[in-house]
C-alpha cells in the first residue's frame, strides 16, 4: 500500500502559492511601495524633486558613462567570446576566470583597486599628477569602474550561442574564399546578433545601476561626479526622502524597460 | 587564380588566420589587463606593503573580523534559503500552469535590472520605520537578510529552470508507476539531476551576497559590530583614509570570489563529464 499523500492538486497549489507569496514579500511588494511613496505628496512634488539641476546633471552623467561603457564592453565581449570558443590558446582557463571575476567580486573592491592604482599615492598617481591628468574623482575612473563591473555580460551571452551554432557555416564560407572579416560580418555576427543584443541590455542595466564601485572612485562631487544612484543616497542622507524616491522611481522604470527588452530579446534568441 | 583577380573589385587585404588570432587575443588580453588585472595587482600590492603580520593584524582587528563574520555568515544563510526558494520557484515556473505565469517569469529578473541602491530604498519603504504593514526591521540583521534575498533571487531560479525544463519526465513516470512516492521521486530522480544547477546558482548567490553593498548602505544602518558588512566596512575605511586596512579586507573578498569561481568551474566540469558518461552508456 502506498502511504496516503496529499492530493496532487493540493500539493501543486501549496507549492504555487508559497512561491508567489515569497515573490510578493521579497520583490513585488517593495517595488509597489516606491510608486506609492513617490506620489504620496502629489505629482508636482515628485516632478520638482526630479528637475533640480543637480539631479538632472546626475542622470546625464549616468547616461554618459553608460554610453561609453556599453560599446566598449560589447566589442570586448564579442571578440572575447570568439577567442574563447573558436580559438585555441594556452591559458584559456585563466582568461575565463578573469572574465567571470566581476560577477563574483564586490564592486567596492573594484572601486578600491582603481583608487589604489590611480590615486595620488598609487602606481600611476605621480605620473598623472605631473601631467595634470585627472583620472580619480573624474569621468575616466568612473568609466573604468563601470566597464569592470559590467564586463562579463555580452561575453557570457555570446559564448553558448557560438557553441550552439557550430563553425560549419564559417568553414564553408572560408572554403569558398571569404576572408575572415567577411565571414565574421556575413555569417557569424548575424547568427549571434540576438545574443549580443541580450548581452547589451544586461550590460546597460548594470551600468545604469552601478553604485559600489563608482561610490569609491567618484568623490561624489555634487553636480559634477554624482551619478543617479549616488544621488539617491545623497538625497536620502539629506533627509529629502521624496527626492530619493523620485529618482528611484525613474531608475525603477528604466529597470522595467530593461526587463521588457530582456523578455522580448530572449524570445527572439530562442526562436532564432 | 586569374579568374578571381579579374572580378575587378579590390579584394580586402587577407589577414592570415594566425595573425587574426594573435590580434584578437592581444586585444582581449590588453583590455582585461587595463580593466581587471592592473587594478587587482595594485590592490594586492597595497595589501602586502605592511607584510604578512600587518595584513593579519588588520584582518583580525575586532571590527573587521566582526564585519567579515557577518558578511560570510549572512551569505551562508542566504545561500541556503536561495537553494530552497529558488528551486521551489523554478519548479513552479516549469511544472505548474497558471494565469500570469509569463509575467511572474519575467519579473524574476527584476533584481538584475533594478539598481541595488533603489532595491535598498524600496525595501526600507515596505519594511522600515514608516512601513504600511507595521513591520519595522530597518537597521537590523533581518533587514540585511531581506535585502540580500532580494538581490540574489534570480540566481538559483535561472540556473535550475533550464535543467528542469530539459529533464526527461519518463523516468519520473516510471518511478511513479513502480509505486514511488512524490517525495522519493523528487529526492532520488529530480534532485540529483538539478543539483549541479542548484549548486552553481547557490555559489553565485553566495558570492553576490558577500560582495553586496548598494542595497545595504541605506537599510542596514552600517552599525559597527552589528550590521556593518565587509563591503560597507571597506568603504568606510577608504573614506577615513585607511588604505592598507581597506586593501587587506578587500583581498579577503577577492580570494573568496576566486574560490567561488573555481568551485563553479569544478561543478560544471563534473557535470559535463557526467553527461558524457551518460551519453556513452
Amino acid at each position: 500500500m502506498r502511504p496516503a499523500t496529499l492530493g496532487s492538486r493540493t500539493r501543486r497549489h501549496v507549492l504555487r502559492w508559497t512561491a508567489l507569496a515569497y515573490l510578493l514579500a521579497i520583490l513585488v511588494g517593495p517595488l509597489a511601495m516606491v510608486f506609492w511613496r513617490t506620489f504620496e505628496n502629489g505629482y508636482d512634488a515628485a516632478w520638482s524633486a526630479l528637475t533640480t539641476p543637480e539631479t538632472v546633471q546626475a542622470f546625464k552623467l549616468t547616461l554618459l558613462i553608460t554610453a561609453i561603457a556599453v560599446p566598449l564592453n560589447t566589442v570586448f565581449g564579442v571578440v572575447c567570446a570568439l577567442a574563447i570558443v573558436r580559438r585555441d590558446f594556452p591559458g584559456k582557463g585563466l582568461l575565463n576566470a578573469f572574465v567571470d571575476l566581476p560577477l563574483a567580486l564586490s564592486p567596492v573592491v573594484v572601486g578600491l583597486s582603481l583608487f589604489l592604482l590611480y590615486g595620488r599615492e598609487g602606481w600611476f598617481g605621480g605620473w598623472l599628477e605631473e601631467h595634470d591628468i585627472q583620472v580619480l574623482f573624474a569621468l575616466p575612473a568612473m568609466v573604468l569602474a563601470t566597464v569592470f563591473v559590467s564586463l562579463p555580460f555580452v561575453c557570457r551571452e555570446v559564448v553558448p550561442t557560438l557553441r550552439e551554432i557550430g563553425d560549419e557555416q564559417e568553414q564553408a564560407a572560408r572554403t569558398l574564399g571569404a576572408s575572415g572579416w567577411q565571414t565574421l560580418r556575413r555569417i557569424t555576427l548575424p547568427a549571434i546578433r540576438w545574443a549580443i543584443v541580450y548581452g547589451v541590455v544586461l550590460t546597460t542595466a548594470r551600468c545604469l545601476g552601478e553604485y559600489g564601485a563608482v561610490a569609491v572612485v567618484s568623490g561624489r562631487i555634487q553636480g559634477q561626479t554624482e551619478t543617479a544612484t549616488l544621488r539617491v543616497e545623497e538625497r536620502y542622507d539629506s533627509f529629502d526622502v521624496q527626492g530619493a524616491y523620485a529618482i528611484s522611481l525613474v531608475l525603477a522604470l528604466l529597470a522595467v524597460l530593461v526587463l521588457i527588452a530582456m523578455t522580448v530579446f530572449q524570445r527572439k534568441e530562442e526562436t532564432a | 587564380m586569374s579568374s578571381i583577380e579579374t572580378l575587378g573589385r579590390a579584394r580586402p587585404v587577407r589577414i592570415p588566420r594566425e595573425t587574426a588570432t594573435a590580434l584578437s587575443l592581444g586585444f582581449v588580453v590588453a583590455f582585461l589587463s587595463v580593466v581587471v588585472a592592473l587594478p587587482m595587482a595594485a590592490l594586492i600590492w597595497e595589501s602586502t606593503k605592511e607584510g604578512s603580520a600587518g595584513f593579519w593584524e588588520v584582518v583580525t582587528s575586532p571590527q573587521s573580523l566582526a564585519a567579515l563574520k557577518l558578511s560570510f555568515g549572512v551569505s551562508l544563510v542566504i545561500a541556503v534559503i536561495n537553494g530552497i526558494t529558488g528551486t521551489l520557484i523554478a519548479w513552479v515556473l516549469v511544472r505548474d500552469e497558471f494565469r500570469g505565469k509569463r509575467v511572474v517569469n519575467a519579473i524574476i529578473d527584476l533584481p538584475f535590472a533594478l539598481p541595488t541602491i533603489v532595491a535598498g530604498l524600496v525595501l526600507l519603504a515596505l519594511y522600515g520605520p514608516s512601513s504600511p504593514i507595521g513591520v519595522d526591521v530597518a537597521f537590523s540583521r533581518t533587514a540585511i537578510v531581506l535585502a540580500l534575498l532580494f538581490v540574489t533571487l534570480p540566481f538559483v531560479v535561472r540556473t535550475v529552470q533550464p535543467v528542469l525544463h530539459e529533464l526527461d519526465r519518463e523516468m519520473e513516470q516510471a518511478a511513479r508507476s513502480l509505486g514511488a512516492s512524490e517525495a522519493t521521486i523528487f529526492r532520488r530522480i529530480v534532485l540529483p539531476n538539478i543539483l549541479p544547477g542548484i549548486l552553481s546558482g547557490v555559489a553565485l548567490a553566495f558570492a553576490r551576497a558577500v560582495g553586496e553593498i548598494g542595497s545595504l548602505v541605506i537599510i542596514s544602518g552600517s552599525l559597527p559590530y552589528k550590521t556593518e558588512v565587509a563591503s560597507v566596512y571597506i568603504l568606510s575605511r577608504v573614506e577615513s583614509g585607511d588604505r592598507a586596512g581597506a586593501a587587506a579586507i578587500a583581498v579577503v573578498l577577492l580570494v573568496s570570489s576566486f574560490l567561488v569561481i573555481l568551485g563553479i568551474g569544478v561543478v560544471r566540469r563534473l557535470t559535463t563529464r557526467h553527461d558524457v558518461a551518460q551519453a556513452r552508456a
